[in-house]
């Protein structure tokens, strides 16, 4: 396949239920009511030249390329700013268009640098084919006046350059940034010909300034201004292949656009129905982790954790790692043996492990980094709702007209969903945020939250009760709603409960610190401004009472008529790319694929007849019950694809001490990451680049990975599990991942409508796909709950045992930032770390002022658990008494300090309240020094014996 | 497996389905515990015979 651009209609897609019929250059052209003259003609085959429009932009008609006539019309208008209308007759090509075009080519290019044949944007540059789709064969006025083309480049982004030599003023970055990310960074400073583009205020470069990196200003511009640096030093695409990024929960389509085997750019896809052709810094630019130099691409086995690596063949590390796990079976039983299933793989990859462990190991012991994330969302909406899923998809959120944002950091976590919603909140739909962070979206640039609410970490479900106390109070439910779809006499048990004097605001204020009135009024908003959309992140669910406070959430929307229609819903956002689709394959040791329990035996059977073995009927372990067992010797080996525990789970100490207990552990992995310091066995991993699959996304939208390059290690992760499982003497042969899928579908009902055929063809689809939706459900429960009546679940406040006392009065949440992603093993080995090369503590000015802090000072960060240092940044972004920092960094190890305290229902643990105490310090910790000494000596690997 | 760990898991669940009525709150940690604990874990908390539980926990646990 050869290289060809993404097609741009000029202007955006109009929806609008009266049609027009007009002609354009003698062709017969039938468009929605609104659309512009220069998208008819492109979607009639016709190309109108342009500069300044874009497809993803607004029309701005200020190029003056796009000129066309109009019978009857005096002048010449702009097609791009021209609505179309019932017999209009239009013409794209005269005489007299064809020399203004001409005419105003020439002026660009009298101010353009003529160095064509050496610029990177050599035939991928719009001004070029402009030029010569408008003939243009001579610039009269010369190239001697007065020009731009002494302006120096700003090369201060890691990821692309700015030319303003080469710029032409369309302004399409500015407004690309504007409209399509919102972030507002970028300006046409000056007048006339003086005017020229400016990230951030004077003296402000690109990466000094508010620019986040998203790239939509390069994709914008339609010459080399704004250009990738790897464009500039591999050269130009020369083919293009659709697929999915590995990063976040929003599950952005790319076009990974190759030169050879090497991946020049990853260009958003247009065509995404989860990102709309747009990104974020992670997923267009922070790639470089694949062919990283720490990239481990040979086996590796060593007998005790304490030797070096031993580099070996696939079939000696597959023998070794199979005769040990059958050994430890045989002499401790298969209860002993379990494994870890990865967010970060496709689903198809997912499935073997947990097939693996299921019908291979012979246990139940599998389980995923959900445990450690959204698992209490699996339990809160399958008991509430019927499913363990987000009821909508996210074009959803340009219906609403209000959101309420509880315990999640989009503009951070999911900055491309972000992007939407901040679309909308410039449109008019009201904004609450619930979050003990001031986090950006309560107030930046043309957005500002109707009430922030700062409550006291751990007090999600007080407050959720409180807003149900008004709502029920004050009238403000859809009874008829209620009526119609929920289960009533429960209803009236939670009505009465929330409805007790002793969850009013004012009561609860005591404990949740949320001033009675702004709740009173968030409340009233919520349930009286037309659609209601709640999205929460893992502010809700890491907590001891987070399975609690999603159905807390789920019965707000039950109550107030906000679910089953688009504008409303509740919507998890999930933290990792395929978090939604790990749980979907039967990652959790309770249930199967589609989430049915391991108890019920006619789905046991199902499963058992295909198989051909049969399953244990009993719940497994989950991973900190993996751990725990593994210290009174009943767990001794562990396969691990794609996650990073020591880095990623509460209380480092206790995970170190479990999987060392262990006999064998295998990581499967791209790195050398934390965990490894503790394994018996290192298989290589493969890349989302390096493999064909599918990833689900929060939206429960089913998407194609596509191999684009040859995995560095030889093998696609399904492929080193399939190897594994057959040395163990099973017999899988799957030759491709879409037999793994058709598997997938026999198996489950709410994938039986799914293949990589009907995915090729339709580009997605949002699960359940059946008999019953054979086209996907964008939308769930619209006429009925999946489980039937929506259940109501009297949700009471049980305050955290982790409590703050004289010795640790603060309390510490965590989280993440925009520019890393997860236990950062894959964004602190890009250029990211400009923007975040260690992790923070934030305090707020009171509390640093009492500890004698500044920030840039080193200071100890010490819990019940553990300690550790790390640099402090001084601001009211968090309130008195709270302290923020991220996990990103594994010098950090922001988890020492964490505790085992978890979610009652799920055991997701309780990141987001931890008591702490703050003092200065001057460096590292001793602890710090000692794991630092310990994952270098853990990381040999022995040289090879010479010949 | 540690039993104060266990036991704390259990009065967790207990304190947190306590509002539905002591009945019906026995009968859901029981389910709770049935469903999502892994057999040596439901084994250990009976051999515990009910040290540290909290009511409600307790009287689940000869459910189990």
């Amino acid at each position: 396949m050869g290289y060809e651009p993404q097609a741009d209609f000029g202007t955006p897609e109009v929806h609008s239920d009266v049609s027009v019929t007009l002609t354009i250059d003698g062709r017969s052209v039938t468009v929605p009511q609104g659309t512009s003259v220069m998208r008819a003609a492109a979607e009639c085959g016709g190309q109108i030249p342009k500069l300044c429009a874009s497809d993803n932009l607004e029309a701005f008609g200020s190029c003056r390329m796009c000129l066309v006539e109009v019978d009857g019309m005096r002048g010449t208008p702009a097609s791009c700013t021209t609505p179309v209308a019932q017999d209009m007759v239009v013409h794209t090509q005269t005489p007299r268009l064809e020399k203004l075009r001409r005419g105003v080519m020439e002026l660009y290019i009298s101010d353009h640098p003529l160095d064509c044949l050496t610029c990177s944007a050599n035939n991928l540059c719009e001004l070029q084919d402009t030029a010569a789709q408008v003939g243009l064969r001579d610039v009269r006025y010369g190239y001697k006046g007065a020009s731009h083309l002494d302006l120096e480049a700003d090369t201060s982004n890691p990821y692309f350059d700015f030319d303003p030599s080469k710029c032409i003023a369309c302004s399409r970055c500015v407004r690309a940034c504007d409209e399509v990310q919102g972030t507002f960074a970028l300006t046409i400073e000056g007048r006339g010909f003086g005017s020229k583009v400016s990230a951030g205020q004077a003296g402000d470069d690109f990466l000094s300034s508010e620019c986040v990196s998203c790239g939509a200003c390069v994709q914008a511009c339609p010459t080399a201004t704004l250009q990738e640096k790897a464009v500039t030093q591999i050269g130009k695409p020369e083919r293009a292949v659709v697929t999915t990024c590995a990063y976040c929960g929003v599950g952005c389509t790319f076009r990974a656009e190759m030169r050879g085997e090497q991946l020049v750019r990853m260009v958003p896809w247009k065509d995404g129905k989860a990102n709309h052709g747009h990104s974020c810094v992670k997923g267009r630019f922070a790639w470089g982790y694949a062919n990283h130099r720490d990239r481990i691409t040979t086996p590796m086995i060593r007998e005790s954790i304490d030797q070096p690596w031993r580099e070996v063949s696939w079939d000696e590390a597959l023998e070794f790692t199979a005769a040990r796990l059958t050994a430890i079976k045989a002499r401790h039983g298969a209860r002993a043996l379990g494994g870890i299933t990865s967010s970060r793989c496709t689903n198809e990859e997912t499935f073997l492990v947990q097939k693996l462990v299921r019908a291979g190991f012979g246990s139940n012991n599998v389980d995923t980094c959900a445990r450690v994330c959204h698992s209490p969302t699996g339990y809160g909406l399958k008991t509430t709702f019927g499913t363990s899923a987000g009821t909508q998809d996210f074009d959803s959120v340009m219906q609403a007209d209000v959101i309420l944002v509880i315990g999640a950091n989009p503009t951070d976590a999911h900055p491309v969903f972000a992007s939407r919603m901040k679309k909308r909140l410039r449109q008019g739909a009201k904004l609450i945020v619930i979050d003990p962070r001031r986090i950006d979206l309560v107030r930046m640039p043309h957005v500002e939250a109707a009430h922030h609410l700062p409550l006291q970490p751990g007090t999600n479900v007080a407050v959720l009760t409180a807003m149900a106390h008004v709502i029920v109070t004050e009238g403000l439910t859809d009874a008829a709603f209620i009526r119609e779809r929920c289960d009533w006499d429960e209803y009236q048990d939670w009505a009465r409960f929330v409805s007790d004097m002793k969850h009013s605001p004012e009561v609860l204020e005591a404990v949740t610190r949320v001033p009675a009135a702004d709740l009173r009024k968030a409340a009233r908003l919520y349930a009286t401004s037309g659609n209601a959309a709640i999205y929460y992140g893992l502010g809700v669910t890491e907590h001891s009472q987070g399975s609690s406070t999603v159905m807390a959430i789920a019965n707000l929307a039950m109550a107030t008529g906000n679910i089953g229609r688009a504008g409303v819903g509740v919507n998890p956002l999930r933290g990792q790319n395929n978090v939604q689709g790990a749980c979907d394959m039967g990652s959790f040791p309770h249930e199967l694929s589609g989430y049915r329990h391991i108890s019920d035996a006619a789905t046991r059977a199902l499963f058992e007849d295909d198989w051909g073995i049969a399953l244990d009927p009993e719940p497994g372990l989950r991973i900190p019950n993996m751990l725990d067992a593994a210290l009174d010797g009943s767990f001794r080996a562990i396969y691990i694809q794609g996650e990073d525990i020591l880095q990623s789970d509460p209380n480092t100490h206790h995970v170190a001490a479990g999987l060392k207990a262990m006999e064998l552990v295998i990581v499967h992995d791209l790195f050398l990451n934390e965990t490894a310091s503790y394994a018996h066995v290192f298989l290589p991993g493969s890349t989302f680049l390096e493999k064909d699959g599918t990833f689900t996304n929060a939206e429960r939208r089913i998407q194609l990975v596509r191999k684009v390059m040859e995995p560095a290690n030889g093998l696609e992760d399904w492929q080193v599990t399939q190897a594994l499982a057959n040395a163990m003497g099973l017999d899988w042969q799957y030759r491709h991942p879409s037999e793994i899928m058709d598997e997938i579908a026999r198996l489950t009902p709410t994938f039986s409508g799914v293949s990589f055929a009907r995915l090729d063809a339709e580009g997605s689809m949002q699960w359940p796909v059946n008999d019953e939706h054979p086209a996907g459900s964008p939308i769930m429960h619209e006429a009925a709950f999946v489980r039937g009546k929506g259940k109501f679940v009297v949700t009471d406040y049980v305050p955290s045992d982790e409590r703050t006392g004289p010795r640790f009065p603060l309390l510490l949440t965590t989280g993440r930032i925009l520019s890393q992603y997860n236990v950062g093993a894959q964004t602190r080995r890009t250029e990211n770390v400009v923007w975040h090369e260690e992790d923070l503590l934030e305090i707020h000015p009171v509390d640093a002022e009492n500890r004698g802090l500044k920030s840039g000072d080193w200071a100890r960060l010490a819990s019940r658990t553990g300690e550790t240092t790390l640099r402090v940044e001084v601001t009211d972004r968090v309130a008195p008494g709270v302290v923020y920092t991220t996990f990103h960094h594994p010098a950090t190890q922001a988890n020492v300090v964490t505790t085992e305290y978890s979610d009652w229902a799920t055991n997701c643990p309780e990141y987001k309240v931890t008591a702490v105490q703050m003092s200065p310090s001057n460096g590292p910790t001793d602890w710090q020094e000692t794991y630092a000494s310990w994952s270098a000596k853990s990381r040999r690997i022995a040289a090879e014996p010479a010949e | 497996m540690d039993i104060e760990r266990l036991t704390y898991m259990a009065n967790q669940i207990a304190r947190n389905f306590a509002v539905q009525g002591e009945t019906a709150a026995v009968a859901a940690t029981a389910q709770h515990i049935r469903d999502f604990w892994d057999p040596r874990m439901r084994k250990q908390l009976a051999e515990a015979g009910g040290k540290g539980l909290e009511p409600i926990a307790c009287a689940a646990l000869d459910c189990l």
